[in-house]
């Protein structure tokens, strides 16, 4: 206003004016924060036919497949979904950050693992609420997302481990793909040569490098509440073996699944440990020739007890119509066709029993996966919502003995402490 | 405060003309405290939402039984110092404490050394002498992340750059370790912070020995004071105000590293890199402990504060010597 007048004159009188601009500041900061409020309140005023669904699904081929079957439920249900996706790694932060403010969106799909840890909070509905067909679902899963006796998430897909082999390498060297422990590490100190490994397998720390020693772990026996049993430093001793004898690289240390799939295509290594949903990218690889089967077990005739993998979808504490929306497209998601078309396109095993004998009767490839789905373990049967803290604890005794630290024993040992002196 | 404000009526061009006046005179008009305070508030705002309150809210947490619950009931029993005997007396602790002033100490060291010698080095012009400089300011540039990501490349254990190239001249006969060994880890993650903190030692230090006059320089040498003297008794005494700040804000930056160790090494292998941010973090975020992480963060809180307090002194006091 009366700045042009000012500007020109060099004496300005200091005072007049700077109230002004201590006064812009002040008001511009109100504003920010009034503004900041607004955009906030708007959120849960909007149309009932549009739901918020969280993801992980970040991959390439698993994003696209996963867009498609939510176009297919909008199509069905009428419902407007707004996808939002996060890296795997920062879902739980996210969840748990959108719990303490209240600002879940309204279906989320999440690790099964983790869904005991979210579902404790309270902010999740059981599935009971809504009329969703709960039935002919695989134990294994139904237990995963049961949270003290209320079914809070199922999962419309699930992916366990398998061991991928390259038939190149095993025709070169004229052996079959390993059954058992000891075929295994005589396979894989055969395939080694100068510039690959015979194995490669994930042992990061984190969530990740548990669930790849967890087949080892179970298959021999062993049980989550008490890791320092006999049987638990067998599997580690077997499994620092295959490292101490130069068949697996100590980069698996710090290799992800990712990581340890690209070591595989790029003929680094003859085989990998590794869950389905690989199969989505290694039929790109047209040069690749590979095969599946079932993780190798301690002896023959055993049956290998994989960790269940996959995405639960929960209904989170939001509106009743959001919830009711949400309902509908969740159900849609769970149906019978819906759930076989997203289940081939992402290499994911049907959480339904009978369509995935159909899959495994089509599907070469998956039949090892389904199989195990059979036998495989919820992660959070055994201990509930208190599981990350002995996965945590069991991933760092096995990196300390992959590392030659600690002897497998001392490791688990000091591991069973912490957790007992948690608890 | 109370002594401008006992001061007569806003001053006028009469007035100033009449009586002469420090040029401090000028600025009375912002001696009324609600325009001052007008002027303080927005600042005053910003920390309390930004820094006040998480500190608090950190605080009370690391007092809490705060469990992935809480967050929504908001119910986190009050367990008092629990969380920091339960922190102190982990066996992690005392590993990680030892770790963190290790890659502290010796990031700073090697910045600091590197960062002066490159700064002296380039105090004298030479061709090309400026692109060089502006180029070693790359580390600083990029985004710690995609940093990290890069070494981790370089440093792989099988495929990497830096084993590749030692094995091809024959200086080691098979590969290292660098990340995925108990004994190379911590070392590998201080290299790389090293020469990301190199640059900011640099020109911070540079800037600096700019500001010490040439004649200076001149007389020590018609003195017959060699090169190393003028170093240790022109370049040195002169830059310590410099080399305080430098070393002062570098400590604050290094203790507090994240990001460099968490894409590198995550703090493994079996946390032998691991530093009390990562564990703070590992405790929060992988073992749902919110209150034990809380606790851990709070201890680093007080050591960058008690240094960021030395700096601060030595600071005034500089400024004092200045007048």
């Amino acid at each position: 206003m009366n700045t042009s007048t000012t500007a020109g004159q060099p004496p300005v009188p200091p005072s007049p004016r700077r109230h002004l601009l201590a006064l812009g500041a002040l008001t511009s900061a109100a504003a920010m924060v009034l503004s900041g409020c607004a955009s906030e309140s708007g959120d849960g005023t909007s149309a009932s036919t549009t739901i918020t669904e969280l993801d992980y699904y970040t991959d390439e081929q698993g994003s696209a497949a996963w867009h498609e079957a939510l176009s297919t439920c909008e199509n069905q249900t009428g419902v407007t979904v707004e996808r939002q996706e996060v890296p795997p790694d920062q879902m739980l932060q996210q969840v748990l950050q959108q719990v303490g403010s209240n600002s879940l969106p309204d279906l989320i799909f999440i690790d099964n693992p983790q869904l005991q840890q979210v579902a404790e909070t309270g902010a999740l509905t059981p599935l009971s609420d809504y009329t969703i067909d709960t039935e002919g679902y695989y134990d294994s899963i139904t237990e995963a997302g049961t949270y003290e006796g209320q079914l809070y998430g199922l999962a419309p897909g699930v992916n366990g481990l398998a061991l991928f082999y390259n038939k190149t390498y095993f025709q070169e060297a004229g052996i079959e793909p390993p059954t058992t422990w000891e075929e295994l590490s005589s396979a894989a100190a055969e395939l080694t040569t100068g510039d690959r490994y015979g194995l490669a397998f994930s042992a990061i720390d984190g969530e990740e490098g548990t669930w790849q020693f967890l087949p080892f772990f179970w298959s021999n026996g062993a049980q989550l509440d008490e890791l320092d049993s006999p049987e638990a430093v067998e599997a580690l001793g077997y499994v620092t073996g295959l490292v101490e004898e130069g068949s697996v690289s100590s980069s698996v240390l710090e290799w992800n699944q990712n990581d340890v799939a690209d070591q595989f295509v790029a003929g680094h290594t003859a085989m990998m440990v590794n869950g389905s949903w690989n199969l989505a990218r290694l039929q790109e690889e047209q040069e690749l020739d590979y095969g599946v089967v079932p993780i190798p077990v301690p002896e023959a005739g055993d049956e290998p007890v994989v960790a269940l993998g996959g995405e639960v979808g929960a209904i989170p504490a939001t509106d009743p119509e959001s919830q009711e929306a949400a309902a509908q497209v969740l159900d849609c998601l769970l149906s019978p066709d819906v759930l076989m078309d997203w289940s081939s396109s992402h290499a994911y095993v049907p959480a339904r029993e009978e369509l995935a004998q159909t899959m495994a009767e089509d599907n070469e490839q998956m039949a090892p996966f389904v199989e195990e789905v059979a036998t495989a373990r919820s992660r959070t049967s055994e201990l509930g919502s208190s599981y990350p803290d002995t996965s945590s604890a069991l991933i760092k005794a096995v990196q300390s003995a992959l590392v030659g630290d600690q002897s497998p024993a001392e490791a688990l040992a000091t591991a069973q402490e912490s957790v007992a002196g948690e608890s | 405060m109370t002594s401008t404000q006992a001061l007569p009526a806003p001053p006028t061009q009469s007035r100033r003309g009449g009586r002469p006046r420090p040029p401090r005179r000028s600025r009375t008009g912002l001696g009324r405290p609600w325009v001052a305070l007008g002027f303080l508030l927005p600042t005053i705002l910003y920390v309390v939402a930004f820094f006040g309150y998480p500190i608090y809210y950190n605080l009370s947490m690391s007092l809490r039984d705060f469990t992935v619950r809480s967050f929504y009931t908001g119910e986190a029993p009050f367990v008092g110092l629990d969380n920091y005997t339960a922190v102190i007396s982990d066996p992690v602790f005392g590993q990680t404490v030892l770790n963190t002033v290790l890659f502290t100490v010796g990031s700073l060291f090697f910045q600091f050394v590197i960062g002066l010698a490159l700064a002296v080095f380039f105090r004298h012009n030479f061709p090309l002498s400026g692109l060089l400089r502006s180029l070693l300011l790359l580390p600083w540039l990029l985004p710690l992340v995609v940093s990290g990501a890069l070494w981790k490349w370089i440093l792989a254990q099988d495929y990497g750059v830096l084993n590749q190239t030692l094995e091809g001249l024959a200086l080691v006969s098979s590969p290292v370790p660098w990340l995925t060994s108990t004994e190379w880890a911590l070392i590998s993650v201080t290299l790389v912070n090293v020469w990301i903190g190199i640059p900011f030692n640099m020109v911070i230090l540079y800037g600096g020995l700019q500001a010490i006059p040439e004649s200076l320089y001149e007389a020590a040498f018609l003195d017959g004071a060699g090169p190393w003297q003028a170093f240790r008794n022109v370049t040195l005494p002169l830059l310590r105000p410099v080399i305080a700040v430098v070393l002062m804000l570098g400590l604050v930056y290094t203790i507090k590293v994240f990001d460099v160790i968490m894409v590198l090494t995550g703090g493994g292998p079996a946390q032998a890199s691991e530093t009390l941010t990562t564990w703070s973090y590992a405790l929060s975020f992988d073992e749902f402990a919110f209150g034990q992480g809380a606790a851990v963060g709070n201890l680093l809180i007080v050591v960058a504060l008690v240094f960021a307090l030395i700096y601060l002194r030595s600071v005034r006091r500089s400024m004092k010597e200045e007048q």
